[in-house]
């Protein structure tokens, strides 16, 4: 089944329809399992997922159902003063999860900040996921242990990046692919435009994936784009897919006909995953200031992870058995999660001057020194007594 | 005189701006329903509606560059840029573009837009949103580089700001947006002090302590401090980063004889280094000991968990004292 944007449109009373106001060409938007949990065909995109069995169904759903309470312990955690902000993912689980499920595990990935479900998925670490959001790290985790690029905050620069690594790839005749990560207000950034430039340009190994989650912070989709974002590709000649971005196994066969271009030589794919950011932007944020609160309630019947349900359900697959099994792993990732954050040990005072070059710098060597002394003069190495007005 | 906060000044200088002018408009990320991620526009949409207070999409570049065709058009745009670690997509407009274009048309093409830029850190924030690159505008011959330190300079530097015919990029040190200081909004910007010239906030006759922004508070704290000591600190606030009133600096230290200057900003070409070389060269007899430089480090702005080791706080800027006075201090016995 295709539902076309009147079916999807995330419309509220006294809200402009997003969709209405992007005009342009109307892609089509693919979904495989409506949000009443009904599993549809679809010809072009069915093949993509019938190796999708009933057990790895039932692992996807587990995916979502962990990765949203991680969501929200780590919220708790930023709300006991644990962390200094977090960016929720709420209700963008489907399109992390059925995206970053589709790869190998030597595609490399380049994510904005959001992307805590797909670092988890990937094998990340789980304290190393708080670790910049706690701030004791600049970045939390070692790129090249989990193919995955740090977390990004300047919007849309990954995108770059993403298209050099593809271009690595190519020259170096492999056949793995780049995926990169990015919201709906950072196609409006040049550094986006010219990546897809580039990627077009060379044909690289790229999947352009671009969540669509109907807000940048408080300025709605329309603001960035005069167009469907899926029309965006066209114009670079980028091959485009728009997709049910709460459709987990949609998602998913949009990404593996992407990764599959990529992998034959056939150059970048852009994907319009269009889902909904059902949470503040960040925690430092407050959406009753620009958000009509009925359209959330529009979107909460599109529920990634309860559609998902409906469908074990009709499938009798979702027994109790499976249910408390899912709980148990959920509650048992979230304990870690928060001791893994509560036990992080603090960054020592000179860990300040720790990487910023690869070799000694005798400029640096010698602010260091002197803030060494410094510490040293309050009779405490650690510089722990290091408080205003402390001498 | 009303009690306002730091952002809420800005916010009625900018209102007062927008009524006066017609040709004022704002443009900026979030700066229109939510009113900013600061507040400072808070309601200015509102009142004054879509096209003068416009959100504009996520392009930095897009917004700069758009100002530069909005002054052609003879508008004078106030552009946010919503954190310091943001401002650099649209680095190559304003220093390309915006700084140079009177000077390229013969001084046919004014270029009246303001820059706003919330800077510097000690709100534990993440990476790129406390960063301090005001040396990389004050290098750039064509702007001017404004830094206000209390309330009531907010509101009358904005205006002067926006009124001022050149390009001025004007730094907001964010982590005072909270502090609460007496503000009289009707002061005419006109018979204000010049946005250019630099203030001495405290007198003292032994050191001059030159601070700007966001330590300009810490630099008082750390003088209160001093006197208690027997230290008499002359406090002074630069203001303007581009052109430095060198006058006012230079003044002070021929009566003090000492200088210590402090920025949350790395050392290496900041704007002590320049203070520092300038006030050598017009002061040097009278100098009693070598200028102090009480910095951030020559690291990117550090995680929250060891920021405050960064930022130069009032311990380290009395043991800069200590140094300019020859007291003891962490570096005796120290040579070079
Ligand atoms: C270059 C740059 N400009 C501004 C910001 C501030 N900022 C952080 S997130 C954000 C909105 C991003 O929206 P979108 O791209 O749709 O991604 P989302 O946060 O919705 O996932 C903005 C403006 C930034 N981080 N980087």
């Amino acid at each position: 089944m295709v539902t076309d944007d009147a079916g999807q449109g995330g419309t509220a009373a006294g809200q402009d329809n997003n969709a209405g106001h992007q005009g342009g060409a109307g892609h089509n938007m693919v979904q495989l399992i409506t949000p009443a949990g009904e599993r549809v065909s679809h010809p072009e995109y069915d093949p993509w997922v019938r190796d999708v069995s009933d057990e790895q169904l039932c692992s996807l759903y587990e995916d979502l159902v962990v990765i949203r309470r991680i969501d929200k312990e780590a919220t708790a955690l930023q709300r006991q003063g644990e962390l200094g902000l977090w960016p929720p993912l709420l209700g963008q689980e489907a399109s992390q999860v059925g995206s970053v499920r589709s790869l190998r595990d030597d595609d490399f990935i380049f994510p904005s900040y959001r992307e805590n479900g797909v670092a988890y998925c990937r094998g990340v670490d789980l304290a190393d996921i708080l670790r910049v959001w706690r701030g004791a790290a600049s970045g939390g985790w070692d790129p090249y242990a989990v193919n995955m690029a740090i977390p990004q905050i300047v919007i849309g620069a990954q995108t770059l990046h993403a298209t050099g690594y593809a271009m690595g790839i190519q020259n170096d005749g492999a056949d793995s692919a780049a995926i990169v990560y990015f919201g709906d207000g950072a196609t409006s950034e040049g550094d986006v435009n010219e990546a897809m430039v580039f990627a077009a340009s060379f044909q690289v190994p790229l999947v352009f994936f671009c969540q669509n989650n109907h807000w940048a912070i408080s300025e709605p989709v329309r603001l960035q784009s005069h167009t469907q974002l899926v029309d965006r590709g066209a114009g670079f000649g980028i091959p485009s897919m728009r997709v049910d971005g709460n459709d987990v196994l949609a998602v998913m066969a949009a990404t593996r006909v992407a990764l599959d271009r990529a992998r034959r030589g056939g150059g970048p794919t852009f994907i319009e995953a269009v889902t909904y950011r059902m949470g503040p932007h960040t925690t430092a944020d407050d959406p009753t200031r620009y958000r009509d609160p009925n359209e959330l309630e529009d979107w909460a019947a599109k529920d990634p992870i309860g559609r998902v349900h409906a469908l074990l359900d009709r499938k009798g697959l979702f027994t109790a058995e499976f249910e408390a099994g899912v709980r148990t792993k959920a509650d048992a990732v979230a304990r870690e999660l928060r001791a893994g954050c509560v036990g992080m040990p603090d960054p020592e005072p000179l860990d300040v001057f720790k990487h910023v070059y690869s070799t000694p710098n005798s400029w640096l060597d010698r602010q260091q020194d002197h803030y060494s002394r410094y510490l040293a003069s309050f009779g405490d190495p650690a510089g722990a007594t290091q408080e205003k007005g402390a001498r | 005189m009303t009690q306002m906060t730091f952002a809420r000044a800005i916010n009625s200088g900018l209102r007062r701006s927008l009524d006066n002018d017609p040709k004022v408009l704002l443009m900026g990320e979030d700066i229109g329903t939510l009113g900013g991620v600061f507040r400072v526009t808070d309601g200015l949409q509102k009142d004054f509606g879509k096209h003068r207070v416009v959100d504009t999409p996520l392009a930095e570049s897009g917004i700069v560059g758009t100002a530069v065709g909005l002054a052609y058009r003879g508008y004078r745009p106030v552009v946010e840029i919503q954190f310091d670690g943001f401002v650099y997509p649209a680095f190559d407009q304003i220093v390309s573009q915006v700084a140079k274009m009177h000077y390229r048309s013969r001084g046919a093409v004014k270029m009246p837009i303001t820059i706003r830029i919330p800077f510097g850190g000690g709100i534990g924030s993440p990476e790129h949103h406390s960063e301090s690159p005001e040396a990389y505008f004050a290098h750039t011959a064509g702007l001017r580089v404004v830094t206000p330190a209390s309330p009531q300079d907010a509101h009358t530097m904005i205006q002067q700001a926006i009124s001022c015919d050149d390009p001025v990029v004007f730094f907001e040190p964010k982590r005072r947006y909270h502090d609460k200081g007496e503000v009289d909004e009707s002061l005419d910007p006109n018979s204000a002090t010049p946005m250019g010239q630099a203030r001495v906030v405290t007198d003292g006759s032994d050191v001059t302590l030159v601070a700007y922004g966001p330590l300009v508070k810490t630099a008082r704290d750390a003088a209160t401090a001093a006197a208690d000591e027997g230290v008499s600190v002359e406090v002074i606030d630069l203001r303007s980063l581009a052109p430095v009133d060198f006058a006012t600096v230079e003044a002070s230290v021929r009566k003090t004889g000492r200088l210590v200057i402090t920025h949350e900003a790395g050392q290496s070409g900041g704007l002590g280094a320049e203070v520092a070389a300038s006030i050598t060269e017009r002061c040097f007899y009278h100098l009693e000991a070598a200028p102090v430089r009480i910095t951030g480090f020559d690291v990117p702005y550090p995680y929250s968990k060891v920021e405050m080791h960064h930022l130069p706080n009032l311990d380290r800027i009395l043991d800069g004292v200590d140094r300019a006075l020859g007291r003891p201090n962490s570096l005796s016995g120290l040579e070079g």
